[in-house]
Parts: structure tokens; sequence; C-alpha cells
């Protein structure tokens, strides 16, 4: 079976083409493009499932499928078209292509009245195919393909609705600050293929601890490489600005692609090379310093927002900057926990926020209205509409929030542990555990508000709309149901011995992880005492940031966008991003601009090679024009003039 | 065997007829100087045919063949352009003009 | 001098003036009379070189067929005198410039004697016996004193010469027709 895993990617890309070629041909054939669509991730995620028992059978060592050769460089860099099957890829395949298909059925009735239905299938599949490729490969050329084909997806995805501009500048956002990071990946596989001498990641794992010195430039460099690549696609600091601006594609795809999938990429590209990683302490601070202080600033600035999937957008930027926290503390089954909780409840609340804006949107049209209907503050009290809704996104704040027994109380507090741990090694790490834990405090908080801005209360959008509201049907809420049961039970993945668990996962990605465990100093787990305070720290701080967030949303009646008072100082700043966007505008943009107009365009490009260059040649090849049209005078005695003269000079040359 | 002699007298005739070529302009002038230019050639070909064997005279009998029929097809030109521009004055004939 | 070089004198001064008479006399008429002028002096030439049978036919081809043709077009035409100069003042200086240095050029073949000829050619040492060097001469020359004028150019002509001499007469032809088709007025 796992010889088969091909078909696990050949299967959405062949749905990408199928229903590429519909969207070209027969974009009406909406009935198809579902069949196709649902059907080939569904086969994937079947395909996938009975990988993962193979491998829960097997002894965890990894499988390479060899599909071709892709390039015969030199005999020493041969690099081939080859997908390995080991526990961690497994873990990825399941989460991809199972929160896939729920995305997927999801997108069947959120995207059904859209002209652009097909292509939007055709994207989405394409995007699976990749992210495989992504998780699946074998060697980093091999992952990049996935790398870069996600990005290019994300890209259309985000520019699906590219009338609009915005939606256009957005995707190009995303793009170019991905193409950063994937500069930094491009970069640190130079460097391994120059001094480790392999790109395969069994091979890497194998000889870099032999042939690079611990803690040394060169491996620090590499990986510090691979983390500017992560940044891009995790959307960390400093190339976070566009995963928010990326709400602007179809909620489902802010789902799929924007929470549960291509944005963890980062964190599973830092496990893959989690021997590389492991090697250097400096970059290991350094990603988790940039996770942490990612999750803090990303939290505060979820605080203020109203747009309800800009704050899950700034929340799904503050998760990943966790899963970086723990990957960074060399705790890299905390980061895959974390990853796999978060796909499950940040897309039950990215799919809530979908039913959310698909009922306001259909209000909308049936009232006439005009209103922002993304914007929170034009909600309120949708509860009594949407009670599934509700209840299943109230499910997944819980989880988000931490609190137990939901799935992202155990993957969240496994992380803050293991940096509380490696505190004794840095300050930085335990600095980077009071960020967390001060970010989870947030996370409560901003959670709570949108909840209650949404959900509680009194409908602000006025009484037109209101007779309008109710539950998305049940093709859309079915995957919530299915999404919110993970988010509840997703903890028993790796329940810690204090809850009666056994680390599940942890003893299932230990064939993976052997040779990192083999280089890592172990990491002394708090027990007892310690254990306990910092459970209760962390339940503490989900339980008092959800009251608080309810408590202060509903303390005052919530001001219309119109109404709304101007703000001051600090909520001034959030509200405003801390300005990063200008500050990037004002620092790299403008002068990438001033730079590109005056210097390369007007400068080099008009007046050196258009002005100088070509039109030089031109003239020049004019003026020898000029001067051979001079010759031909149309005078056959000129003509017979000039042959004469040939003949002289031949005959001089002849008879020396 | 006059070798030297008729080689100069040839190459005399040869620059006579270059300069009748470059310096005159009318058409029919022209023409006949290039005849001339063939006879300074053929002279050259029998000086020279003394020594080589007979090939040289045929290569002039040749010569005259292919003299003539250009000759012919020259002048049938030369008068459908006088019958076109009515001047044979190639100054005046100037089309190929760049 | 023997009077075989002294003939040759006569003959090339007067090939050499009317050729020059030739080259710059205003009326084409007279123009063609001294170049046919230049073709007896030529025959005459071609008889001092054992050219019997050319010079017959220089005299009687040239002269006579190609000469008159030209003073039939001409006359046809009634093409004037050329009046004013006959070529602008630069084209003087280039046309006999050009033919003066060509003409200069060539004359270093005033030099060549048979026994330098056959120096150059040959491998062998200076002053070798240019009838080795060169059989054919000798040979042709025995093909005339054995065969006659004619048999000796004609043996040539018709045996190793045969294939080009047949492809002249198509020449002609085509010659024929294509001077008959550019000269109609209409076909």
């Amino acid at each position: 079976m796992t010889d088969l895993i091909w078909l696990a990617v050949a299967l959405p890309l062949l749905g990408a083409i199928l229903n590429g070629a519909i969207a070209v041909a027969r974009p009406t054939w909406k009935s198809a493009v579902s069949f196709i669509g649902v059907g080939t991730l569904v086969a994937a995620f079947a395909v996938a499932v009975m990988v993962a028992l193979e491998a829960a059978r097997g002894d965890g060592a990894a499988t390479t499928v060899h599909l071709w050769r892709w390039m015969p460089v030199t005999e020493r860099l041969n690099i081939d078209l080859a997908l390995v099957v080991d526990r961690l890829s497994v873990v990825m395949l399941l989460v991809i292509t199972g929160v896939g298909s729920l995305i997927h059925l999801f997108s069947v009735g959120y995207m059904r009245a859209d002209a652009g239905y097909a292509r939007y299938f055709a994207y989405l599949n394409l995007f699976v195919a990749f992210m495989l490729v992504l998780v699946l490969g074998a060697s980093l050329p091999v992952s990049f393909i996935g790398w870069e084909g996600v990005g290019l997806c994300s890209y259309l995805l985000i520019g699906f609705w590219f009338d609009d501009k915005a939606n256009a500048d957005a995707g190009k956002k995303a793009f170019l600050a991905n193409r950063i990071g994937d500069f930094g990946v491009l970069i640190a596989m130079f460097m391994l293929w120059w001094h480790v001498g392999t790109l395969d990641f069994g091979a890497i794992a194998e000889r870099a601890p032999a042939l690079l010195p611990l803690g040394g430039t060169v491996v620090t460099a590499i990986t510090l490489f691979l983390f500017l690549g992560c940044t891009g696609k995790s959307a960390q600091i400093p190339l976070f600005v566009w995963l928010p601006d990326a709400m602007a594609g179809p909620t489902p795809v802010s789902a799929l692609i924007h929470a549960a999938t291509m944005v963890t990429a980062g964190v599973f590209l830092v496990v893959r090379m989690g021997v590389l990683f492991t090697m250097s302490p400096v970059t290991q601070l350094v990603v988790t310093l940039t996770g942490a202080l990612t999750a803090f600033l990303a939290a505060t600035i979820a605080l203020r927002q109203y747009d309800i999937k800009k704050v899950l957008a700034y929340s799904t930027v503050s998760q990943l900057g966790y899963m970086f926290i723990g990957v960074g503390t060399g705790a890299y089954t905390a980061g895959i926990f974390h990853l796999v909780t978060h796909a499950f409840f940040k897309a039950l609340l990215f799919l809530g926020a979908g039913s959310v804006i698909h009922a306001m949107h259909h209000a909308q049209h049936a009232a006439h209205s005009e209103l922002d209907g993304q914007d929170m503050r034009n909600m309120g009290g949708l509860r009594r509409a949407m009670p599934w809704t509700f209840l299943l996104m109230g499910l997944a704040t819980l989880a988000i929030a931490g609190v137990p027994p939901f799935a992202g109380f155990f993957s969240k507090d496994e992380i803050l542990a293991a940096a509380f741990a490696r505190g004794e090694v840095s300050p930085v790490y335990l600095a980077s555990w009071a960020l967390g834990l001060a970010a989870a405090l947030m996370t409560a908080f901003y959670m709570a508000r949108l909840m209650a801005m949404t959900f509680m209360g009194r409908f602000r959008g006025g009484d037109a709309m209101q007779p309008h509201l109710h539950d998305a049907p049940w093709i859309m809420t079915g995957p919530l149901v299915v999404l919110g049961i993970l988010s509840v039970t997703g903890g028993g993945l790796n329940l810690p011995a204090f809850a009666g668990g056994s680390h599940f996962l942890e003893h299932w990605l230990e064939p993976v992880l052997r040779p990192v465990t083999a280089l890592a100093m172990p990491l002394a787990h708090p027990h007892g005492m310690t254990e306990f305070l910092l459970l209760g720290g962390a339940i503490a701080a989900a339980v008092i940031g959800l009251a608080a967030g309810i408590r202060l949303t509903l303390a005052r009646p919530v001001a219309l966008p119109a109404d709304q008072p101007p703000e001051r100082g600090l909520a001034r700043l959030l509200a405003a991003k801390y300005h990063i966007d200008e500050i990037y505008d004002f620092l790299v943009v403008r002068p990438l601009m001033w730079f590109s107009t005056r210097v390369l365009w007007k400068g080099i490009d008009q007046f050196i090679v258009d002005r100088i260059a070509v039109g030089g040649i031109a003239r020049v090849t004019q003026g020898l024009g000029w001067l051979g049209s001079r010759l031909q005078n149309g005078q056959v005695a000129f003509y017979v003039a000039m042959f004469a003269v040939g003949a002289v000079i031949i005959l001089r040359t002849l008879a020396r | 065997m006059l070798l030297g002699p008729s080689l100069a007298l040839s190459a005399v005739l040869f620059a006579i007829g270059v300069a009748g070529v470059l310096i005159r302009r009318n058409a029919i002038v022209l023409f006949m100087c290039i005849e001339l230019m063939l006879n300074a050639v053929n002279l050259t070909f029998i000086a020279l045919a003394q020594v080589h064997g007979m090939s040289g005279q045929i290569m002039v009998f040749f010569v005259m063949t292919v003299a003539a029929a250009e000759a012919a097809v020259g002048l049938a030109i030369i008068l459908a352009i006088f019958r076109h521009t009515q001047t044979v004055d190639l100054t005046q004939l100037n089309l190929l003009k760049g | 001098m023997d009077v075989v070089t002294l003939v040759f004198g006569v003959f090339a001064l007067w090939a050499v003036v009317s050729a020059l008479v030739c080259v710059t006399r205003r009326s084409p008429i007279s123009s063609a009379m001294w170049l046919v002028s230049t073709m007896f002096a030529l025959a005459g030439i071609y008889v001092l070189l054992n050219a019997e049978f050319i010079a017959a036919i220089q005299v009687l081809v040239y002269a006579g067929a190609v000469m008159v043709l030209f003073l039939f077009v001409i006359m046809l035409l009634n093409v004037d005198a050329e009046i004013g100069p006959m070529r602008r003042s630069y084209g003087w200086v280039v046309g006999v410039g050009a033919a003066l240095v060509l003409g200069a050029q060539l004359l270093v073949m005033r030099g060549y004697s048979v026994q330098r000829l056959a120096d150059e050619i040959s491998t062998m040492p200076l002053g070798v016996d240019p009838s080795l060097v060169f059989p054919e001469g000798a040979a042709a020359r025995a093909a005339t004193a054995s065969r006659g004028v004619v048999g000796g150019i004609a043996e040539p002509l018709f045996q190793a010469y045969l294939i080009p001499f047949e492809i002249t007469s198509v020449l002609l032809l085509a010659a024929a027709i294509g001077a008959v088709v550019l000269a109609k007025k209409r076909l």
C-alpha cells in the first residue's frame, strides 16, 4: 500500500486537471465539479488512512518511494522524484487530506452560488496536491516543488475574486512575502549541497552531525536561512504581514490554506530538518524568540480587530508563533501536536466564521442591506439564529483558549512547559514562556470578545436582516460537527501522564525524531509541584481571559462602525496593527519603488539600455546604412569603378 | 614567341577598355569597351596558347561565342531600355539608386 | 630586331591607337569603326602568334558580324553624339586613374618569356628546357604541322571540348530567343 502513496498526490492533481478543464470549457457543470473535487480528496484521504494503518503496523522506519530520476546532475548529485512515508509525513498526510476533505465539503455549500465554482475547486485540489508533495517529498528539492506550488495556489486563491483590486493586491503581497522566504530556502539548499553534499532528508540527518561542527557558523547559517523561509510561509515576524491580508480570499480557503495546512509548512520543515536545528543553539534561540514575539504581538493586535476574519487571522499568526516556540525549544512533538490540534480548531473557527459570513451575506441580500458582513460590530445575538454554529464555535473557542480537556489545552501546555524547562539553559526561553503565557491570556480574551460580539447581546444589523439569519445547510454544518468532535477530543492524541494518557503522538513520532534525540540534551520535563503550578497558570490564564473578554465586551453596548468613537493611546496603536504595514511601506516599499523607478527604470533601462544601447546600435546601424546607401547611387559606372578598385586590390594582394 | 610583348599589349588594351567603361556614359559605347576588354583577354589566351597548346585557342573560340550571345542580348536590352526611356545615357538610368 | 618583332610593333601600335581613339570618340559610330580597326590589328597579331584560324574568325565573326550588330543598333536608335562632357570631371579622374593603376599592375607581365614561365612553374633548377615543362605546346605545333591550321584546332574542339561546344550552341539559341523577346514591342 505504501508504494501507492503517489496516488494520494495524483488524485487531487487529477481533480485539479479535470476541474480546470471544466472551468475552461463548461463552468456551469457544478455537480460534476463537486463530485470530482470532493471525491478525489476523499479518495486521497482513504489512501492516507490505509498508508497510516500500514505505518502503524511497521516499526516506524521510513519508506522511500522512488518515482523517477528527476535531475541527474552529477555522479554525486542525483535528485529523484521520491516520496517518503514515515510517521511524520503520515501525520501531515492525515491532517491535510482529512481536514482538506471536510473543507472541500464545506466549500460545496459555501461557494455554490459563485460563478467561478469550477475554477475554485481546481485551485483547491491543486493546492492539496502541492501540499502533499511538500510533506511527502523525500528531499529538499522535491518538497520545494510543493513549497512553491502551495505559494502559487495561495496566491491564486487569495486573489480569487480578482476583479476587486484589493484582493489581487493581497495575493501579490502574499506571494512577494513568500518569495523572500523562498530565497532563504534556496540559499539553505545551496549551502547544504556545498557542505553536506546531499539534499535528501534522510541522508542529511545521517551525515550532517559528522560533517558539520555542532553549533558552528555553517549549520547556524543554513538553519537561519531555512527559518527565513519558514517565517515567510508560516507568517512569523518579520514576514507575517501577508497573512491578515490573505483573508481577502474565500473563507474556506482561509481555513484550509491560511490556518490548517500551508502556514504550518514552516513548522513541518523545522521538524523535518530537526537534526540541523538541534545542532545550532543560536538558531533555536532565534526560532523560539521569534515565535514568542510573534505569538505575543499578533495576539495584541487581535484584541482590537473588528473584522471577524482578521481576528482569526491574527490568532493564526499567534498560534503559529506557539508552534515555533515548541519546535524552537526542541519539543518537536509538542510543535506537531499543536499543529494538528490547531488544524482542527482553527479550521472549525474559520468555517464557523464562514457560516456566519454566509448567513450575513444572505440576509443582506434579502434585506438589500449595504452593511459590512464581516464586521463584528454589525453582528450580535446570532446564537438564537445560528445555534449550531454558536455551539461548535464555542467548542473551538474553548479549545483555542486552552480550557481543559479540550484539544488546545494539552498542546499549548506542552509547548509552554517545554519553554519553561529550557529556561535553565537561557533566560530567553523563560522570557518566551512568559510571552507565551501572556499571549494565552490574550488569546482567551480576544476569542471570548469575538464570541460575545458575534453571538451574544442583541443583533445590531437592523430588523430587516434579522428574520433572514439562519444556520448554514447541513453540507456546511456537517464538516463543522466533525471538526468540533476533533477539537474536543484532539488532545487525546498526546494525552500526558497526569491526565491518564500515554503520550501517544510522542511514541508515534519517536522513530522519526530518533536522530534528533540522539543529539539533543534531554529535556527535563517539569514534575510535581512545578508541573501543577504551570498547569494552574495556564488554566487560570484561559479562564480569566475568557471571563474578562465576555464581561468587558458586554459591559457596554457595542458601537456600530459609523458611531465608533475614535480610539486613543494603545488601543489606537493596536487597531492600526502597530503601523507595521506603514513602516514596511516606508522602509522597504518606497525606497524600492524609488530605486526601481529612478535608477532601474529611468536610469538603467530607459537611459542606458534603451537610449544608449538599443538606440545607439540603431543609430550606428542607421549611419552605416546611410553610408551604404551613398554607395548605391544607381550609376552603373560607379559600380564598375568599385569593381575595378576591387580588382586592383586583389591583384595587389596576389602579385606580391 | 613574343610572349612578353603580347601580354603587355593585352594589359594596355584591357586598361584602355576599363577606362572606357569608367568614363563613357553611352550604354552602347560602354558595351564596345567591354568587347575591347574581351579582346585583350583573348590576346592573352592566344599568346599563352603557344606555350600551353590548343586549349587556349579553343577558349578564345568560346569567348567569341559568348561575346556574340552577350552582344545580342545586351543590345536587345539597350533597345528595350531606349524604347522605355528614350535615352541610352547611363547617368539618366539610376533606378538602382539606394 | 627581326622582322616579326617589327611587324608586331606596328600592329601593337595600331591596336593601341585605335583603342584609344575608340574610347575617346564622341560619336558612337566612329567609336564602333575604330573598334573594328583595333580588331583588325589584333587579327594580325594573332597570325604572328601562330593562331591563323582564330585570326580569321576574329575578322569574320567579331569585326564582321558582332560589330555590324552594334552599328545596326546604333543606327536603329539614331543615337546622337554625346553633348557636353562625356563624364563629370571626377569621373574622368577616377576612371583614368583606376585604369592606369590596373594597367600598371598588369604590365608586370611584360617581362615574361617562355623560359621564365618554365622556371617559375617547374620545380627543377633554373634554365630548364621549356619544351620539357610545356609538352602540349610542342604537340600543338606538331599537330598544326601535320594536319594544317584548321585540323589542329578541330581535333580537340570536337573531341575533348565537344560538350562545351554543344553547350555554346544552346547558349546561342537562348541568346537569340532572349534577344527576340526583349527587342520585340509586344509578344
